[in-house]
């Protein structure tokens, strides 16, 4: 055959149809429906390849990285010193916080005379590269921590994170020194 | 006069510092510099950052002098040679005075109001050590209230005393001073009073690291969220040029200070009208932003500078390839019924 567009196969991947008349046993199609209906009544059989999220919970990697905590230290102060290093490095720009300073009388509250007043990460904007937990030179953001997935939402506004949902929960602060002593 | 810093020759007029021949030179072989200021007079002698090695004295007496000399207080004299950057007697030497002037300085830039701009970071930066190997206790002072403009960290400071200056040389009298000596010396003023003098909050531009921050600007915002702005005002405080950088945040102003030069000495003091209580935009005309080093973090997120457009020379077809070739990558030009040579495909 000569040479055109048609026959040069570029892919490698071209192949000729053919128009070939089917047999009896083809044009009934009962042996094609019963090996169809065969592999689909073989996975019934086979582990399911999904689970219940948020009911059942995979297990995760030691290097998974999941929902952002703001930690506690041992005495349940919150190490956050606003100092803007995560917003700084943040490659998508998530994260934005706001510094107010200590009073006296809430030396149990936070570590440094400085503290976030505001702190909000937009999940929809993170792109979870853990960034901010490598530059956080204060230890206080971990993705590793809170064993927790971002969950899906409704509203745009839901995921916008504020310290409510971020800073870890001074029982589970208390449970962590206990563990330490 | 002819000097000659890391090979770099140059001309300089008698009684000019190494300092200030090396900063006619300009880029690396300036040395750091933590309390000399070109514009306060009698800086500088203080703090030995700025160490160079002098490998010969003069054309007169060719001897090199035997230990480092501080170059922001040592004269130039006809034929010095003078290794800055290339000596490693003088890198080794800055390291170690990095390292004593960070014995006492709190590791508190997460909270530090000057981080960013702070010229003991940078200085440690380039020059010191990433570990510590200082055991004892720091050196603290009890916190201190020096007025309500004027925020004091005493921990803080490395005791360049150009505060000190900027009160003698700027204001009518001075109310603070270095007390107390040795290890005890300490930036404070006399019974408690408050610094309240129009010019005073000059030293907040001049203190090298975070000892003395702006109250008024205080945890608001880390230097390198906001952006910077050259504005001006007709200022009519006598002395005051009016010409400052604001940094601002959106449509406010966070603070205002004077402008820097590359050394982060400012180019013209402000008067503190200026700089605590013309905080709205329609005080100022703004001139454009300011500018700083390439590698500065305040030029972080800062996509206000225009990028010049890559041109790559080279020949036009290999970058584009032939015109033929890329009208046929349009496959609507493409006629199925002909060949590529052009004649008809036989059915």
């Amino acid at each position: 055959m000569a040479t055109s567009i048609q026959n040069i196969s570029l892919s490698g991947k071209k192949k000729q149809v053919s128009h070939k008349e089917m047999t009896f046993w083809e044009r009934l199609y009962l042996v094609a429906i019963i090996k169809g209906l065969l592999i689909t009544i073989k996975h019934f059989f086979r582990r399911k390849a999904t689970i219940h999220y948020p009911e059942q919970v995979r297990e995760f990697s030691p290097v998974y990285r999941g929902k952002h905590t703001l930690k506690r230290d041992e005495q349940g102060r919150e190490n956050c010193t606003a100092c803007g290093l995560c917003a700084l490095t943040c490659p998508a720009e998530a994260i934005t916080m706001k510094a107010a300073e200590r009073k006296p009388g809430e030396e149990h509250l936070y570590r440094e005379e400085k503290y976030a007043e505001i702190y909000e990460i937009n999940m929809l904007r993170c792109i979870f590269c853990g960034l901010c937990e490598e530059a956080c030179p204060k230890d206080a953001i971990y993705m590793t921590i809170s064993k927790e997935l971002v969950p899906a939402q409704y509203d745009r506004e839901d995921f916008i994170y504020g310290k409510d949902k971020l800073v870890m929960p001074l029982e589970v602060a208390m449970a962590n020194t206990k563990n330490l002593n | 006069m002819k000097v000659t810093i890391d090979g770099h020759e140059i001309e300089v007029e008698a009684g000019t510092t190494i300092l200030q021949a090396a900063r006619m030179i300009g880029g690396d072989v300036v040395p750091p510099a933590m309390c000399y200021y070109s514009k306060l007079k009698g800086s500088g002698g203080k703090c030995r950052c700025c160490l160079v090695e002098v490998t010969k004295g003069s054309d007169a007496n060719p001897t090199p002098m035997p230990k480092l000399v501080a170059s922001c207080v040592t004269g130039c004299m006809d034929g010095m040679e003078v290794k800055s950057k290339s000596s490693d007697r003088v890198t080794e030497a800055r390291k170690a005075v990095t390292e004593f002037l960070l014995i006492n300085h709190p590791l508190d830039c997460p909270v530090c109001d000057q981080a960013g701009e702070c010229d003991l970071q940078n200085l440690s930066f380039e020059h010191g050590h990433a570990n510590t190997r200082f055991i004892e206790e720091k050196r603290t002072f009890e916190p201190e209230n020096i007025g309500d403009k004027i925020q004091l960290h005493m921990n803080r400071c490395i005791l360049c005393q150009r505060c000190v200056q900027v009160a003698e040389q700027l204001t009518d009298y001075r109310v603070h001073g270095v007390l107390n000596r040795g290890d005890h010396a300490q930036i404070s003023t006399m019974v408690s009073a408050a610094i309240e003098n129009e010019f005073s909050g000059n030293m907040i531009d001049v203190c090298p690291v975070g000892a003395l921050t702006d109250k008024t600007f205080r945890f608001k915002s880390r230097v390198w969220f906001n952006k910077p702005f050259n504005a001006h005002r007709e200022c009519t405080t006598p002395g005051c040029c009016g010409k400052v950088t604001v940094w601002m945040f959106g449509n406010e102003i966070q603070r205002v200070t004077a402008r820097k030069d590359e050394y982060h000495e400012v180019e013209d003091f402000i008067c503190n009208t200026c700089r605590y209580d013309k905080k709205e935009v329609s005080d100022w005309t703004i001139e454009g932003p300011r500018k700083f080093e390439k590698d500065s973090v305040i030029n972080v997120n800062n996509y206000s500078r225009k990028l010049e457009k890559v041109i790559i020379n080279t020949e036009r077809g290999i970058l584009m390839g032939r015109d033929e070739d890329r009208k046929k990558i349009s496959m609507a030009a493409i006629d199925y019924n002909k060949k590529i040579d052009g004649t008809e495909v036989k059915q």
